[in-house]
């Protein structure tokens, strides 16, 4: 198993683009800022949703939906800050332990997006993929490379979740952004997931 | 509605049952104690507490958007820690996330916490243009909730229930 200080420091948008190029019907969460302009910049999909604010959202909002939807895998994209900011979510799905939710966390160890500010995890040297698992997500792992995120995302793709995938990742802002129109988006979501429309 | 049902907390299991709210989310208060109790031993319904209130709002959202309807209970302290995630969540993007908020700070509250932070409740959801109620009857119960859930389902909108202490006796200690 990796640990926090030997896996590679890989880029973001790129392994996005490796994500986005294995996925069918799955949904994707992303999260505030670059975790979702990166997946709109990827290709957009009609089953992502660009979660524009409430920081911190991304995994439970992708909780919610793998309740409603258990035939369909979904994928939360969240930061290193934005998921220390909602910590106890974890507890939440290894309780609900849906089997079609895959959490990945990019820790690029900074709130790259106010400012590159270091978060407290980062100084702390804090393992956010210890914390998964000790908080009952025995499949917790950290990529060490890009082959092996890809590896990962297939395992999780095949498997029975859930699944969390830490990725350590530069601090590159990302490439683009979607158009900020929260309900066009949740819209445009529901009808690619098949709830509306 | 059937006998066994009229309690408060019997008329809301019913009313949230019928309006095939099937996901319920909490953070724990003593006075939704009973309605909890009775949603979590009804298979109708998938009930389960969340660590933190945000957290709910985020799983109703994305619950909802996924097809399947749902719900968060807290009490006011909680309700107190929302306004970021209401504000760019539910309302900027048209969710009918509702809420039951259980209602401590006011008629006979012995905390002083409470009471100022109750104070907070009712300007964020004027502020945010929230439909709210405030539910006092029993007999007013089944309307006012099923009604809320039907606006909000229909309108996509974010709604909020507050259970009064006149409808569920609040929480009070010997003074
Ligand atoms: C509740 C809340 N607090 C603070 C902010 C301001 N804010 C927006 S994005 C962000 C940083 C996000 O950090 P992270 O999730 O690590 O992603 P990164 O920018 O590093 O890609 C902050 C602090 C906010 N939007 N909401």
């Amino acid at each position: 198993m990796e640990t926090l200080h030997n896996a590679k420091v890989m880029n973001r948008f790129d392994l996005t683009k490796r994500l986005v190029a294995k996925l069918k019907d799955e949904a994707v969460i992303g999260g505030i800022g670059n975790s979702n302009f990166d997946l709109w910049a990827s290709g957009h999909r009609p089953q992502n949703f660009y979660m524009l604010g409430s920081m911190g959202l991304a995994a439970p909002i992708a909780l919610g939906f793998a309740l409603a939807q258990p035939q369909r895998r979904v994928f939360a994209l969240e930061g290193d800050g934005s998921l220390l900011m909602q910590l106890g979510c974890l507890s939440t799905i290894a309780t609900r332990a849906p089997r079609n939710l895959c959490v990945i966390l990019w820790d690029n160890g900074v709130y790259q997006i106010t400012g590159s500010q270091p978060t407290p995890a980062a100084t702390a040297r804090t393992d956010f993929v210890a914390i998964a698992r000790a908080s009952g997500l025995p499949q917790s792992h950290w990529a060490a490379d890009e082959a092996e995120f890809e590896s990962l995302v297939d395992a999780s793709l095949a498997g029975e979740g859930p699944f969390f995938i830490g990725v350590r990742v530069d601090s590159q802002p990302a490439v683009a952004q979607p158009e900020r129109d929260p309900s066009r988006i949740r819209d445009a979501f529901m009808r690619g997931v098949g709830s509306k429309g | 509605m059937a006998e066994a049902a009229m309690t408060w907390h019997g008329v809301i299991t019913e009313v949230l049952r019928r309006s095939e709210v099937r996901l319920v989310t909490y953070v724990p208060d003593n006075v939704l104690r009973p309605l909890i109790g009775e949603i979590e031993a009804d298979p109708f319904f998938t009930a389960f507490p969340v660590a933190r209130e945000e957290e709910g709002v985020g799983i109703v959202c994305g619950a909802w958007m996924g097809g399947l309807r749902g719900i968060l209970l807290m009490q006011t302290s909680g309700f107190a820690t929302l306004a970021n995630v209401i504000a760019s969540l539910p309302c900027a993007a048209q969710i009918p996330m509702v809420m039951m908020v259980s209602e401590r700070g006011t008629l006979g509250e012995f905390n002083l916490g409470q009471a100022l932070v109750c104070r907070t409740m009712r300007p964020v959801l004027d502020a945010l243009a929230m439909e709210h109620h405030t539910v006092t009857r029993l007999d007013e119960t089944e309307f006012t909730v099923e009604r809320t859930l039907r606006q909000a389902f229909a309108t996509q909108a974010p709604a909020c229930l507050i259970l009064s202490p006149l409808l569920t006796g609040g929480k009070t200690v010997k003074a």
